[in-house]
């Protein structure tokens, strides 16, 4: 996805970055977040709106059209402003992948179910007394 | 296909192997991993990748994957990593499965596979972790798919290998010997049927003095090594079919169809598989130090192939006795065992691969469900080796008492009790070999004419008459001496 390895490792600080902030997990971000990393996926690519398309499509958004133009403006503001990291010479630099220097966080393997099957299915938009529903499609 | 097209080509085939490791709880998430209970109950806020939960890795899957790379010869990444990848699909709650991309635990390796023209080196890409999906459940009749999570969060490993397989039988034959270590590791059951070994092959055709492979195909949705093979057999046929036809391979995935036997195209995805790989934020890095691969290298079990060498060199074997003998571990591990009791390895593998394993098969039993000790075993055998009782009565009548009183009764005993001490008193069995010959003058004559075949006639009748209990060598002697004289 990423072209150059330069690139690659500040993308990969940025996501760091991002972990960092959004704390716990770095699923479910607010927007700002998702146009950062929607970003850090662009900085090798040139920003015109069908790139903005796909990129919406991969991440099940939706744009209208001038949704679409405000964010490739907006995207491309943000990369501009990335780019000023490409001016630093990080040829010998290892890629930071995690902002805390900590490793080998790891759990016993213990079996307990956290939560109940009930309680699992609860928040379900649609479901029936065993499993998750979802609109059918073809495996 | 006529067989001279057949034989302009050349198939390249590699394996995608993903094995559950049968730990006790999932990869990252403490749910219990178990096959077959109800729908969405063995689950966690983790596995069900609500907002604001923390994956923890299991650090007994870690370790597994470690054994099977140091069994498969593989460099074991001591810094190693997760990342996501990204896509969207209902029995993948997180948006994303959390799996290893840039830094593998495993790189490099092989397994080494029997062939019909002999040994042949596979060579392994890598092997490395990652979470199980849900799974979905497309009913007939209903306008929803069903989900259940219960499989989300199983730890895999997926083991890559690279286009080194030439064959279906090849393909086959790696597959066994993956099965074969996952067991022996103890970290698979191995069991097709029930998905904890699932493999997807990529298959390309490419004529004999082709430089470059082929266009590849992707099958999946093979439930059993037949399966495998039949469906790499279907899909060689096809392409080249469609080549001689004409016709362009495309890169797609297929289906196999287990009722027809047939590969078929899945939907073309509307747009390119685009995952966006990323390191995994929520999980920290692995770095495993020397000690730590030290101690899994120390605790590591004794592996089929050492096993195998073991038994042709140390034991004496023949290579196709040992080769059934490592077929299964538990029989492994117990022959390893009753030679632990015995000198004579070559009957005690006699007895594995034929008394023991009929025993078996025909109670549909295995060989973890034996309750006979393995001393008992060898008891037994130094029975027969001392002609105390033939093999005959041992198999048909000692053994099963004996696997019966869990060898809690001396195979001696046995033979007591039940009557079968054979006797090789000459002075016992001769004048039963008198009284035979006495009731059987024409075939005394056959023989004298050169009809030797005869004997077997009137040692059945001796051991009829003794039921089973004369010493077949003695009577054997003392038959030819009486015919010959």
């Amino acid at each position: 996805m990423l072209a150059a390895p330069r690139i690659e490792h500040k993308a990969h600080a940025i996501y760091a970055w991002l972990a960092a902030i959004a704390g716990t997990g770095a699923q479910h971000l607010p927007i700002e977040f998702l146009e950062l990393t929607i970003l850090v996926y662009l900085w090798a690519m040139k920003i015109d709106e069908a790139t903005i398309h796909k990129i919406a499509h991969l991440a099940r958004l939706e744009f209208d059209e001038k949704g679409a133009a405000l964010m490739t403006q907006k995207v491309s503001q943000i990369l501009e402003w990335m780019d000023k990291l490409n001016e630093v010479n990080t040829d010998n630099v290892q890629p930071l992948i995690h902002m805390s220097e900590e490793v080998n966080v790891f759990r016993d393997d213990t079996a307990f179910n956290g939560i109940t099957h009930q309680e699992a299915l609860h928040n379900a938009p649609k479901k029936d007394s065993d499993y998750f529903r979802v609109p059918k499609f073809l495996g | 296909m006529d067989a001279s097209i057949f034989e302009k080509y050349q198939p390249v085939i590699g394996l995608e192997v993903h094995a559950q490791l049968s730990t006790n709880s999932k990869i990252f998430a403490s749910d219990v991993n178990e096959f077959g209970e109800l729908p969405n109950t063995n689950i966690s806020v983790i596995t069900l990748g609500h907002p604001g939960t923390l994956p923890k890795v299991n650090k007994k899957a870690v370790e597994f994957a470690v054994r099977m790379g140091m069994a498969c010869g593989c460099t074991i990444n001591q810094n190693s990593f997760f990342d996501r990848k990204n896509y969207f699909y209902p029995d993948l709650p997180k948006g994303y499965q959390t799996t290893q991309d840039k830094a593998p635990i495993c790189i490099g390796g092989s397994i080494t596979i029997k062939t019909s023209e002999g040994e042949k080196l596979i060579r392994l890409n890598r092997i490395h972790l990652e979470d199980d999906a849900g799974k979905n459940l497309h009913l007939d009749g209903e306008v929803d798919t069903l989900v259940d999570y219960n499989r989300a969060g199983t730890p895999l490993i997926e083991i890559v290998t690279e286009p080194d397989i030439r064959s279906s039988e090849e393909a086959y034959a790696l597959l066994a010997e993956i099965r074969k270590l996952v067991r022996y590791l103890d970290i698979c059951d191995g069991n097709m049927e029930e998905g904890s070994l699932r493999c997807d092959a990529n298959v390309s055709v490419m004529l004999k003095d082709a430089k470059e492979y082929g266009k590849k195909v992707e099958v999946k949705n093979m439930n059993s090594l037949r399966n495998v093979q039949r469906a790499i057999d279907f899909e060689i046929e096809r392409q080249i079919g469609e080549i001689e036809k004409g016709n362009t391979i495309y890169s797609e995935t297929r289906q196999f169809d287990t009722v027809h036997f047939t590969t078929h195209g899945m939907r073309t995805k509307e747009e390119l598989n685009d995952y966006r790989y990323f390191p995994e934020p929520d999980l920290q890095p692995m770095r495993l130090s020397d000690a730590v691969l030290e101690k899994i290298k120390s605790e590591m079990p004794a592996l089929p192939q050492a096993l195998f060498k073991k038994f042709v060199q140390q034991y004496g074997l023949p290579e196709y006795d040992a080769n059934v003998l490592i077929d299964v571990k538990e029989m492994a591990l117990y022959f390893e065992e009753v030679c632990n009791h015995t000198q004579n390895y070559k009957a005690a593998a006699n007895w594995m691969t034929g008394p023991i394993k009929s025993y078996l098969n025909e109670l549909t039993m295995s060989m973890d469900q034996l309750s006979l000790p393995p001393a008992s075993l060898a008891d037994l055998i130094a029975l027969v080796e001392s002609n105390k009782v033939s093999f005959a009565m041992a198999n048909q009548k000692i053994l099963p008492a004996l696997i019966e009183s869990n060898g809690n009764t001396k195979a001696l005993q046995i033979a007591e009790s039940l009557n079968l001490i054979q006797t090789s008193d000459s002075n016992a069995i001769e004048p039963i070999v008198m009284e035979v010959l006495a009731k059987f003058p024409d075939k005394v004559k056959e023989y004298k004419g050169g009809k030797t075949g005869v004997l077997q006639m009137f040692m059945g009748e001796v051991m009829k008459a003794t039921k089973g209990k004369a010493d077949p060598k003695v009577t054997t002697s003392i038959l030819k001496e009486k015919l010959e004289a």
